[in-house]
């Protein structure tokens, strides 16, 4: 795996949240967040189930609303201004849990969809794009093939290459390995780590700690819904500061 | 010793054991399993035997060649035997035409029949994505050329009411840029009300005096059969289907006052029987309408059945759009796909696919429903024609062969569509599973 220290971090700020805060009706989810991502930073965020680590990063792309507090993505603040929302969803890539591949579409045709639609793209010159991502993840012989036909790798790989054909300048990682076979995680997670290499600015929400150690610059532990502990991986994972991260990494690393 | 075990063979597929196929093994399983199982098999045998018994030496002893049904029953008892029962075909032979044009000029056939030709031509490139694509403007064209020559007149009314289409489309485009879809949409469907309220009339008016073009006009009165019955089910098909996914749509919508409007709109037609609303369309609308305007009683029926199938078909629809997981939505938001694009590219294309047995199940049903236009006196294939035949002294007293024979042709295209429903399914099928 690739050396974390390698990989260029820039003082531009990408994603800047302060002060932010949101419920689902009384249920408080997230709770006074505040958060710098720079340019090429990768970041992942890990914590129990229900900590509101997925609701966090989906309120980056404005999948789920904020009540109080900013949100600036790439310089765009996001409010109910649809145009902005656009703006910043045509920048920041998403690759989820459940892969969400349109399953009437090829593969071909799921990546050129967005560029074509969105960002007006000839359509020769969105097929050439999506077959360079498909040989990018290694899988350019199933363009003409139907979702429903591939592994779970392939298809979260095809997401990932999906989301890259829009040329996006962050991308957000919902657990993409969660709900994958353990042979098949390896692929997803080499795709993701060329990607970092590359200086993606990344967020990704997952549980693979080896990941989180090999290409992470920060770890943000999240639990009911408040960060309650970020540092460089290696203090993180050999020197967690709080009870509640002690406990959390001896109950997924203890066995 | 131990339970260890290591497999040093994989086993390869065998075929099943040969009581587990054939012939014998189906009608022992599926007609003669155990005594009860064969007493019913027995019963239904008998049950077939006696009303086969019955029907067939009728059909058998039909008459294709008589004047009445006094001269048919006469040929059945000369040839049969006394009696022998015989279907009486020659009524059909007699009174087809009747049937499937109704009272609709003789001299002038060939217009319903040109009319119906160029349907099947038309509706091509929207059922099959084989045939060139360029054949979609005569589609585009064709309810402006299937209502002139079906009811004739100056062609000059057709091409005008056809020209609010294009200012719908004309207003759309210049204001897109400026409100967005949804403004742009309703201002445009305004601006073609308007255009037809206004300046509809008047304009085809001046025209036809300038330049009087057209052919015999022929009245909705004299519309009938399955020319009505086709009318009425081809023209509501085709617009109830994109209405009804508005409808759908809107019931979805976080604007409180369309979605209010949609339900209210869905919930009251399903509520009402389709016989108060065409009782309503043929007799009440001409209250409330303004006086002198000719509001023809054929256009008013299909603009109500339009409506009622609309209503069911949003709730088909939206039964499709509940059963997409949440995540396609969520990827194309996350794409940047705005609402319309989302739902034209990604949603509709899926939850279609998902209704079509439904959405197929209320078009059968609401081409079968156009027979109650028999109720607002209207000649339909089933009652209307059917009793004007009766009340001709040749035919009183002939019961089943007109039935048969509508039954039929219903059946036929019924079928056709169920079918071509299932071709749909099994080509637009992707997702392997």
């Amino acid at each position: 795996m690739a050396e974390a220290s390698k990989m260029q971090v820039s003082d531009e700020i990408a994603i800047q949240i302060t002060g932010m805060n949101k419920w689902y009706g009384q249920f408080h989810v997230l709770r006074d967040i505040n958060m710098t991502v720079q340019r090429g930073e990768r970041i992942v965020i890990c914590g129990p189930s229900g900590s509101g680590k997925s609701t966090l990063i989906r309120c980056v792309n404005r999948l789920e609303e904020h009540q109080q507090g900013q949100i600036v993505v790439d310089g765009t603040e996001l409010t109910n201004d649809l145009k902005n929302i656009d703006k910043v969803r045509s920048e920041v890539g998403m690759v989820f849990q459940h892969f969400n591949l349109f399953p009437h579409l090829t593969i071909l045709e799921n990546l050129t969809l967005a560029p074509i639609w969105v960002r007006k793209v000839p359509k020769r010159e969105a097929e050439e794009t999506a077959m360079y991502f498909l040989q990018k993840v290694k899988i350019p012989e199933q363009a003409n093939k139907y979702p429903g036909q591939l592994s779970g790798g392939q298809q979260q790989r095809v997401a990932i290459a999906r989301s890259l054909c829009m040329r996006p300048r962050i991308m957000l990682f919902d657990e993409p390995t969660s709900a994958l076979d353990p042979e098949m995680i390896k692929e997803v997670l080499d795709t993701m780590i060329q990607l970092a290499e590359e200086g993606m600015t990344m967020i990704c929400v997952t549980h693979e700690m080896g990941f989180a150690q090999a290409v992470a610059n920060r770890v943000i532990f999240m639990d009911q819904g408040q960060i309650v502990e970020q540092n460089e991986p290696k203090e993180f994972f050999n020197n967690p500061k709080s009870d509640r991260t002690k406990l959390f990494l001896s109950q997924i690393l203890g066995h | 010793m131990s339970d260890a075990f290591f497999r040093t063979e994989m086993t390869p597929p065998k075929a099943p054991p040969i009581t587990e196929r054939g012939v014998v093994k189906w009608l022992r399983e599926n007609l003669f399993a155990g005594p009860y199982n064969t007493i019913l098999t027995l019963v239904a045998l008998y049950v077939l035997y006696l009303f086969l018994s019955s029907v067939i030496p009728w059909l058998l002893n039909g008459v294709w060649n008589a004047n009445s049904l006094q001269e048919c029953r006469e040929i059945v008892t000369a040839s049969a035997g006394e009696g022998a029962t015989g279907a009486c075909w020659a009524m059909i032979r007699e009174r087809w035409n009747q049937f499937l044009f109704g009272l609709y000029p003789q001299d002038l056939y060939w217009r319903p029949a040109v009319a119906l030709g160029l349907l099947l031509v038309a509706i091509a490139p929207v059922l099959f994505p084989k045939v060139p694509r360029q054949l979609f403007w005569l589609t585009l064209f064709y309810p402006a050329i299937a209502f002139f020559l079906l009811w004739g007149g100056s062609i000059w009314t057709p091409i005008v009411a056809m020209m609010g289409f294009g200012v719908m489309a004309l207003a759309y485009r210049l204001l897109v840029p400026l409100s967005g879809v949804t403004v742009a949409a309703m201002l445009g469907v305004l601006a073609a009300v308007l255009w037809w309220l206004f300046i509809d009339a008047p304009l085809a008016e001046a025209l036809s005096a300038a330049l009087p073009v057209g052919l015999q006009s022929v009245g909705s009165d004299q519309f009938g059969g399955f020319l009505l019955a086709l009318v009425i089910g081809v023209t509501a098909i085709s617009f109830s289907l994109p209405l009804g996914i508005l409808l759908a749509l809107g019931r979805q919508s976080d604007l409180p006052v369309v979605k209010m409007l949609c339900v209210g709109f869905i919930e009251f037609i399903r509520g009402v029987p389709l016989i108060t609303l065409i009782f309503t369309a043929a007799l009440l609308l001409g209250y409330f309408l303004p006086r002198g305007t000719n509001f023809d009683t054929i256009l008013r029926v299909i603009i109500l059945v339009t409506f009622f199938a609309a209503a069911y078909l949003a709730e088909v629809i939206r039964g499709g759009l509940a059963a997409l997981p949440r995540g396609q939505y969520e990827a194309a938001d996350a794409l940047g796909l705005d609402y319309w694009r989302a739902q034209r590219l990604i949603i509709l294309p899926q939850a279609l696919k998902i209704s079509i047995p439904g959405i197929v199940s209320t078009f059968i049903g609401l081409f079968k429903d156009t027979t109650l236009v028999s109720f607002v006196a209207l000649l339909d294939p089933l009652r209307g024609v059917t009793s004007v035949v009766r009340a001709d002294l040749n035919w009183k007293g002939i019961y089943w062969e007109p039935y048969i024979f509508v039954g039929a042709i219903f059946f036929v295209i019924c079928f056709g569509m169920s079918r071509y429903s299932m071709y749909l399914e099994k080509k637009l099928k992707t997702d392997h599973r």
